[in-house]
């Protein structure tokens, strides 16, 4: 991962507005120097040891390694964090950066909710003011996650403007930051955007990865011979691949959404299709899914949170290079193995990380018990009980919401 | 370069210069097209053309709604650059292209360089590319002879202000405040130790824009800026009273 001014090969860099560069370079000051200061490090590991759950364990999956017959499988339990996936990670790591700053206030974009709902936990805990730009259609998926930002003190704006999802998500905090920089830090929720944002989420998601190796050694006494993670922006797999980097042996996969299908068109697989091509936007360059003038094109994804247009450039430059292979899976696949992982492990992954999963199971099979595979469940699916009944069409479920609707109305 | 010499030409006799922005494709070229003339036979010195963009991070709801109706209605690229080339022929006042640089870096950089000076365009305005993302940019503006307008905002240092004047053509556009383009700007005294600083930075020419809507934010800018640039606000007119409202609209402000 060589970085020269932000860039990894030819992706990353910094296309920001004239009015954010004084922004920028207290940033970049303030992280290179926390980065620099082994006690910074020290206050986030002690932080996410006491507030959040970390290390979050790896469980060997033995059920569902004896259901496909190959690979030893273990899954990385970022659901067991703080909120209920690893966005917590790189929240926590840049409030204490904000503290270091002395802002008063956060903001930040939010998909599925989750780094919504993270930051607002991060803001409550700092006692920072705090503004969620969350685009209608997500809020609309969301809901409860809305209901939680509130409750936390949060003031979440619906953004109207695009295509209502994540990306215009993006641009309404962008647009707050320009006016309110002197007081208010961008806390962006993945390893993207200008540089040092896909830099510095990616550090904070390091612990991932450095105890996902300690765990797997000693555990399973070497390194796995593959490690899967869902890619939305790229926080989380960016996280657990850093344990993995420095060997080459350990084939790392990540895993985008194919919604209906890569032929469908409707998808969000940046790199896993043919449809990604090189673009600059929300502030760096990496593959878009965009027209031949240059446009971003609608996403798709039964995933909220892998419902996007770019993906991280540091992950871009790794699969340019080989060192990352893509992959995708449909919205049909991910229902299918959300259901198989809930009744053979009792663990419920997030419709995100079920991406990962259903990677995993295709090759699990075709590999040799010796061998371990990690699967880094990047979030807990019980809290999206709303999208998730929602994408089983379960039809008692169906049957209590409507009853409940009766009633409040009813109470009206 | 072309265009400073054009500015320079337009400036004399003149208190202040005015230059307008339209987003291209909204409501309609065709509107574009009237919207212009009354522009042009109203006196505007300058016209910036916006071409939408799917992620018009600097701007805000007004300019960003024209962007997104734009191109829902499905204006192409190559609309853009006809639509120019016609405007370039008809009007003799200097146009230029802002953007978003994804637009120019998708359909590569020479070759919109190409197109732009082909359409009679004179400079760009490229809100999200600061000069150490543009190197070629900056090298095939100069080659084709296209002002690569630089953006100077009131958190710039004096240092980067040099800098980025290192890298202009054309002239300077000075963002009035903090935010995005569409709400009112007041001039008060930190405005106007801004703007000495902006002129203490360079010799070129400043354009002052964000905000300015009305007789009385030109009126402020006489002295200070070279140019006066109305944005959001004759998207607004149009939206409420049409395209002839914008010819003694125009007429009054100066
Ligand atoms: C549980 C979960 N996993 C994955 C993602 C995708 O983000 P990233 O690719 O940055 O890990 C999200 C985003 O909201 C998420 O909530």
């Amino acid at each position: 991962m060589k970085n020269l001014n932000g860039y990894y090969g030819q992706w990353g860099g910094a296309f920001i507005p004239e009015v954010l560069h004084e922004t920028f370079r207290q940033l970049k000051d303030f992280y290179s120097k926390a980065r620099k200061d082994p006690a910074f490090w020290q206050e986030y590991t002690d932080l996410m040891a006491t507030y959040s759950c970390r290390p979050t364990p790896l469980t060997a999956a033995d059920n569902l390694s004896r259901h496909f017959g190959g690979a030893r499988i273990f899954i990385k339990r970022e659901d067991l964090n703080h909120t209920g996936a690893h966005k917590a990670n790189n929240v926590m790591g840049q409030g204490l950066l904000v503290k270091r700053m002395g802002k008063g206030r956060v903001i930040a974009e939010t998909g599925a909710g989750q780094h919504g709902v993270a930051t607002a936990t991060m803001a409550a805990k700092f006692g920072f003011k705090c503004t969620i730009y969350m685009g209608e259609e997500d809020v609309m998926r969301q809901r409860p996650n809305v209901f939680w930002m509130e409750k936390l003190g949060a003031e979440v704006i619906p953004v109207t403007t695009g295509s209502k999802t994540l990306k215009d998500a993006i641009n309404a905090a962008f647009r707050d930051w320009v006016t309110n920089m002197d007081n208010t830090h961008y806390c962006l929720g993945t390893a993207c955007g200008p540089h040092p944002f896909p830099e510095m989420v990616t550090w904070f998601q390091s612990i991932i990865g450095l105890e996902a190796r300690e765990q797997i050694e000693r555990q399973f006494g070497r390194p796995p011979a593959r490690v899967y993670a869902c890619v939305g922006g790229g926080s989380n797999a960016m996280g657990v691949f850093q344990g993995f980097l420095d060997l080459p042996e350990v084939e790392l996969v990540g895993v985008e959404a194919g919604g209906e299908g890569l032929a469908s068109g409707r998808h969000a697989a940046r790199l896993a299709s043919r449809d990604g091509s090189p673009g600059v936007a929300q502030g760096y360059k990496t593959m878009f899914l965009q027209d031949d003038d240059g446009q971003m094109r609608t996403t798709h994804s039964v995933a909220a949170g892998l419902d996007y247009v770019g993906v991280s450039p540091i992950l871009t430059d790794l699969w340019e290079q080989g060192r990352v292979r893509f992959a995708s899976a449909t919205d049909r696949e991910v229902m299918a193995a959300l259901e198989l992982t809930m009744t053979n492990e009792g663990i419920i992954p997030a419709l995100e990380s079920s991406h990962a999963f259903v990677q995993a199971f295709k090759e699990a099979g075709d590999m040799s018990p010796d061998e371990a595979v990690i699967i880094n469940m990047s979030g807990r699916g019980d809290k999206d009980i709303f999208t998730i009944a929602n994408a089983f069409k379960d039809p008692s479920w169906q049957q209590f919401i409507i009853n409940k609707g009766k009633e409040y109305e009813a109470e009206r | 370069m072309k265009l400073s010499a054009e500015i320079a030409q337009a400036s004399s006799g003149k208190d202040i210069l005015l230059m307008t922005h339209i987003v291209l494709g909204y409501p309609s070229f065709e509107t574009n097209k009237k919207v212009i003339a009354q522009m042009v036979a109203n006196g505007v010195d300058l016209i910036e053309m916006q071409i939408p963009f799917s992620e018009p991070m600097a701007d805000g709801p007004v300019i960003i709604k024209a962007n997104q109706d734009s191109l829902l209605d499905g204006t192409r690229l190559a609309d853009c650059l006809n639509f120019a080339r016609q405007m370039t022929e008809t009007h003799a006042i200097p146009f230029l292209f802002m953007t978003y640089y994804n637009i120019l870096f998708k359909y590569g950089i020479e070759a919109f360089c190409q197109r732009a000076v082909e359409a009679g365009i004179q400079g760009f305005i490229v809100p999200d590319l600061p000069p150490e993302e543009g190197a070629d940019y900056l090298k095939y503006a100069r080659q084709y002879d296209l002002a690569p307008i630089q953006i100077f905002a009131p958190t710039s240092t004096p240092e980067r202000m040099r800098f980025l004047a290192e890298a202009a053509g054309g002239f300077i556009y000075c963002v009035a405040r903090r935010g995005v383009t569409g709400t009112q700007t007041t001039f008060n005294e930190e405005f106007n130790n801004y703007i000495a600083q902006c002129r203490a930075s360079t010799d070129m020419p400043l354009a002052v824009g964000f905000g300015i809507s009305n007789r009385d934010d030109v009126q402020a800018l006489i002295g200070k800026a070279d140019i006066a640039v109305i944005g959001s606000e004759t998207i607004r007119l149009v939206d409420r009273q049409g395209a002839a409202a914008v010819g003694p609209f125009i007429a009054g402000l100066r």
